[in-house]
């Protein structure tokens, strides 16, 4: 390793690049090459590693090229060192900083992660990809379950049960597999990991440790913020992991309470009402807004309760915050105090087995050094710029240093930090990027799912007033899709928020079986600006589901004629054959 | 739209005691019995909001029960096999009374709330709501449109409002952490359901942790109820041939079995009490015989006879609808029971005093073969103000009858069977007597009111020459 580690450093041969251009990259044209001889790290060399130096987990510190850049940078007196470790480091290995880092390696960008905890972060151990696999048992349980359904499809089964044990046993296995997969890839791809908690130092330097081990410090040109965030605990909610409990602890699905209380209907509370209600639980949501399911789509909101909550074993009582939370001891039941949202008055008691704190997530952002750099978050976000670059206290960029996914709060979803991710390795290798987050989708995986991207109607309706332009609203109904009616699934309703000026579309809600694989045709015509007379034309396949956005796009009534844009081009070819026609001539 | 909107809301200038609905429209025929009430309660029928719409999903009240409309406000959302439609009031007025709850189906034509003029009239369409709309609305269930089940069902409901709601007696539940049973601890399972099967959870005791009532307390006690209600010696309720059952089986409740549990369920509520007479009928007996070959039966001579003497007794005519005031009925509707094949229904002899014995025997039969082809019309079946239970037929000497919900008393009739007598001349005779028995509302009907109809009748019954005319 020592050696590597030298030759590493002391020579400085010139390779030809192979696999990309650089020519917009600033410090490109060579770079010394990183020869080393674990097998992994060869078969990775074709497209990484670009760097001088590499420090690895468990790496001694104090060799002696090592100390000496230190002092180097030192002497420098606090100005950003002029060579650096790797060209990005990321903090946070979620599905963010993954993101970033698969990104980063394409474009030959000398690449560290640094993680604190494992892999994968909120979405692959506590998030998104347990409650899948949870989701995934609730679907099949309620299918199993609904007498009237199987009844109707010609089937019978008999009586449907489940083994708590196996199910969290499916979503920790879930996990892992995932976790695996995410570490593997980042290795493969020669992505360092480093462990422990990241701090930044100052602009661009880094530093990482386990606690009882000594502190390392690393150099980049850029870095990232991708350290996600936590769940959000009210104040005068006592959490004790058992009887009440977060989203961390609900996916290990540690038992099946007959009564839990989820606090917040969101995303998190909702998809969690789906399991908890299919295991045989009774749910009752407390929810601070005046109105279930707050941040949807009204309408599809309204729909959506009236599925899944009303026929339900769900109750629930809105306009009314949790006060105090007490765990369940001495044999006495979780009690949970509501005061009037408004007024604050106290307005029940509720005496349950469980309860389920739902009400979002918080900035995981504490002991990331910020104060190093002079930035000051706000409520723990870390400001930043359309283009993710992270804002001083003073209102400044700060340079090199940009901040992604739920630590910036932006758009609190796996997949939008991925992609800002993605947009932050494209600015710094020299592309100018704005991720549009309106093309971002999202989905709640209920049964049926719900998702959505862009403006919901009164978003549309206000951005119209404001802009001046005419809104329209398209729906399709599930009951007229053959593929719904053959899976007996016909509940389910899709709309479109459009203008019908324009054609653009300004969002798409789905309600309905498998929503969250149909909103993606929305979303990539909102991502590539593409227009509802053009995309009214594109075919599906029959029959399935995705017709019903193809009804859904056909039944857009649009004021424009119908592609101004295309008779435009259709002009340009035109004249442009005849040209080549004279021309042959 | 709103052409086809406009024909939902019908104008019915329904009289207040009677709980009109059926799924055609032909309400504004409905004779009008009662004339205290002046004032409208209109009905708000299931739109049909396509032509081939049969049966429409309330998908929500936009409005709730007591709020006032003015014409051309959306009151509910109603889903068509296409899409949810906003359907606006065409009156102004209050919603009165929600009949069926979102999500659930009602044909098209069939009421699904009550819209009163004046706020006065919002507790008595909720009343009369009240002891329909349980039928009404199924939520979820495919459809309770059909014109047969509708029907019969309501014809085990008999006149006039409920009067409280159903009540599972099981005893109180006092939750340890209830604040002296002033707070109900139950789960959202049970409250569901207790709405659903009509159960106070307030008489539900808990089974649950520290005495939470869950959904299978609600069940017991739902069961419970049921179970008071069949053991109650109602009249017919045994009449179905042993060989019709198969033993070992749980049969559930057909739609009019449904509805006398909920009904009886429902008459606990009343705190009633019984009288019985022993009238002898020999001369009553003597003029059968006499006019039995011109198609007079002995259930018109008995309904003439009540009706004789509830003419001097309005008071036993009355009901007691909302716990504070006597209703004193217009007319004398003897509603008489039937047993029917799994259940029983009570046709209803109108204005059983002004019409003739023949006439009334007549009509008897007229009824009598409606019901047995499940044709009867509502007004034929809920609008008896007094009930005659007579299980005399089967050698039955005395029994005792379940006040009917909406009514002040019920009658059972007994054989009449020749019995040994003292006669007021100190020797012993042999005369054919029967014993009555009166199950009357003691808020509105007291012990000495019963007593002298009964004696008025039993003189109408031992001198019945009145009754011919």
């Amino acid at each position: 390793m020592q050696s590597s580690f030298s030759l590493s450093c002391s020579q400085a041969t010139t390779v030809p690049r192979s696999n990309y251009t650089f020519d917009s990259l600033p410090f490109a044209p060579s770079k010394p090459i990183n020869l080393r001889f674990c097998g992994l790290r060869r078969e990775a060399l074709g497209f990484s590693s670009l760097s001088r130096s590499h420090f690895r987990r468990g790496l001694q510190l104090h060799t002696p090229t090592r100390s000496k850049r230190i002092s180097a940078s030192l002497v420098d007196n606090g100005s950003p060192p002029k060579s650096f470790d790797y060209d990005l480091i990321i903090i946070g290995a979620g599905v963010g900083g993954h993101g970033a880092a698969l990104h980063a390696v394409e474009k030959g960008l000398k690449t560290a992660i640094i993680e604190g905890d494992v892999v994968g972060g909120t979405c692959v151990n506590r998030g998104c990809v347990p409650s899948k696999a949870l989701l995934a048992v609730s679907g099949r349980m309620r299918e199993l379950q609904s007498e009237h359904h199987m009844k109707a499809l010609g089937l019978q089964v008999s009586a449907a049960g489940y083994d708590r044990q196996g199910v969290a046993d499916h979503a920790n296995n879930l996990a892992s597999k995932i976790r695996n997969n995410l570490t593997n890839s980042l290795k493969a791809l020669g992505v360092d990991i480093l462990t422990g908690v990241g701090t930044i130092l100052g602009p661009q330097k880094v530093k990482y440790g386990k606690a009882g081990f000594p502190d390392n410090i690393v150099t980049a040109k850029d870095i990232i913020i991708a350290t996600g965030s936590v769940p959000f605990v009210p104040k005068g909610v006592e959490v004790d992991g058992k009887t009440v409990i977060t989203s961390d602890h609900a996916l290990k699905l540690e038992f099946v309470p007959d009564w839990i209380v989820i606090v917040g209907s969101g995303y998190i509370g909702l998809e969690f009402s789906d399991v908890y209600t299919a295991l045989g639980s009774e749910v009752t949501f407390v929810e601070a807004l005046d109105q279930l399911m707050p941040g949807f789509d009204p309408e599809i909101g309204k729909l959506a309760q009236r599925v899944l909550i009303n026929p339900r074993k769900i109750d629930y009582h809105t306009g009314v915050f949790a006060s105090k939370i007490t765990p369940a001891k001495d044999g006495k039941p979780v009690t949970i105090e509501l005061i009037d949202a408004k007024t604050k008055e106290q307005k029940d008691t509720l005496e349950v087995d469980a309860a389920l704190i739902a009400t979002g997530r918080a900035p995981f952002t504490n002991g990331l050094g910020l104060e190093n750099i002079n930035v000051v978050t706000q409520r723990g976000f870390v400001p930043v710029d359309e283009r993710m670059r992270v804002i001083d206290a003073d209102g400044n960029l700060v340079p090199h240093l940009y901040c992604i996914g739920d630590a910036n709060g932006k758009m609190m979803l796996a997949h939008a930090a991925s992609a800002q991710g993605i947009s932050v390795v494209e600015q710094i290798t020299g592309r100018d990027h704005v991720l549009n987050h309106l093309s971002i989708p999202a989905a709640c995986f209920t049964h049926p799912e719900i998702s959505m991207v862009g403006l919901t109607e009164p978003q549309a309706r206000e951005k119209g007033e404001t802009e001046a332009f005419e809104v329209s609203v398209a729906k399709t109904s599930f009951k007229a899709n053959t593929k719904a009616l053959a899976e007996n699934e016909g509940e389910g309703l899709a709309k479109l928020i459009y203008r019908p000026d324009t054609g653009e579309i300004l969002g798409v809600h789905i309600f309905g079986l498998h929503a969250a694989d149909l909103i993606h045709e929305a979303s990539n015509a909102i991502a590539l600006g593409t227009r509802i007379q053009d995309i009214k034309f594109a075919v599906h396949a029959h029959p399935t589901l995705s017709e019903v956005l193809d009804e859904l796009f056909k039944s857009a009534k649009l004021k424009t004629a119908p592609s101004m844009y295309k008779l435009v081009t259709e002009v340009f070819n035109l004249w442009g054959r005849l040209k080549l026609m004279f021309q042959a001539r | 739209m709103a052409q086809l909107l406009k024909t939902t809301f019908l104008p019915s200038s329904l009289p207040r005691a009677s709980t009109v609905r059926s799924p055609s429209i032909h309400i504004s025929t409905h004779r009008s019995r009662t004339t205290q009430v002046e004032a409208k309660i209109r009905e708000i029928f299931m739109p049909a909001l396509s032509s081939t719409m049969t049966e429409g999903k309330i998908v929500s009240w936009v409005k709730s029960e007591g709020d006032k409309l003015s014409k051309g406000e959306s009151v509910v959302v109603v889903e068509s096999d296409k899409a949810d439609m906003d359907v606006e009031t065409f009156y102004d007025g209050y919603l009165a009374a929600i009949m069926v709850e979102e999500g659930g189906v009602a044909a098209v034509g069939s009421a699904i709330a009550l819209l009163a003029e004046t706020e006065e009239e919002i507790a008595e369409a909720r009343s009369k709501a009240s002891s329909s709309s349980s039928s009404a609305a199924q939520p979820a269930s495919t459809s309770s449109s059909a014109p047969e089940p509708s029907q019969t069902e309501k014809i085990a409901e008999p006149a006039g409002p409920a009067i409280s709601k159903a009540a599972a007696i099981v005893g109180s539940a006092v939750h340890p952490a209830s604040e002296g049973g002033k707070r109900v601890v139950a789960s959202p399972y049970a409250k569901k359901l207790a709405k659903e099967l009509k159960v106070e959870l307030e008489r539900v005791v808990g089974s649950g942790p520290m005495g939470r009532i869950v959904a299978k307390d609600v069940e017991a006690a739902a069961a419970a109820a049921d179970a008071a209600a069949s053991l109650a010696p109602k009249v017919g309720t045994t009449v179905n041939p042993p060989s019709g059952i198969e033993l070992g089986t749980v049969v559930p409740f057909t739609t009019m079995q449904g509805a006398v549990s909920r009904n009886m369920v429902e008459s606990l509520a009343v705190p009633t009490f019984r009288v019985g007479y022993t009238i002898t009928t020999d001369a009553l007996d003597a003029l059968y015989k006499k006019i039995k070959s011109k198609g007079v039966t002995m259930t018109a001579l008995l309904a003439k006879a009540t009706a004789l003497a509830l003419v001097k007794h309005p008071v036993i005519n009355s009901s007691c609808r909302d716990g504070k005031s006597f209703t004193y009925n217009s007319s004398i509707n003897i509603a008489v029971a039937v047993a029917m094949d799994g259940g029983l229904l009570t046709p209803v002899l109108q204005d059983a005093d002004k019409v003739d014995i023949y006439s009334l025997s007549r009509k008897w039969k007229e009824l009598v073969d409606k019901a047995r082809a499940k044709q009867l019309q509502p007004h034929e079946y809920n609008t008896g103000t007094f009930t005659l239970s007579n299980l005399g037929m089967y050698g039955v000497d005395r029994f005792d009858a379940i006040l009917p919900p909406g009514t002040g008393a019920i009658m059972a009739v007994g054989a009449s069977q020749p019995t040994v007598v003292a006669t007021k001349d100190g020797r012993i005779g042999m005369k054919n007597q029967m014993q009555v028995n009166v199950t009357a509302d003691h808020r509105v009907i007291y012990g000495a009111d019963l007593a002298s109809f009964l004696q008025t009748l039993a003189k109408i019954i031992e001198d019945p020459k009145d009754l011919t005319f």
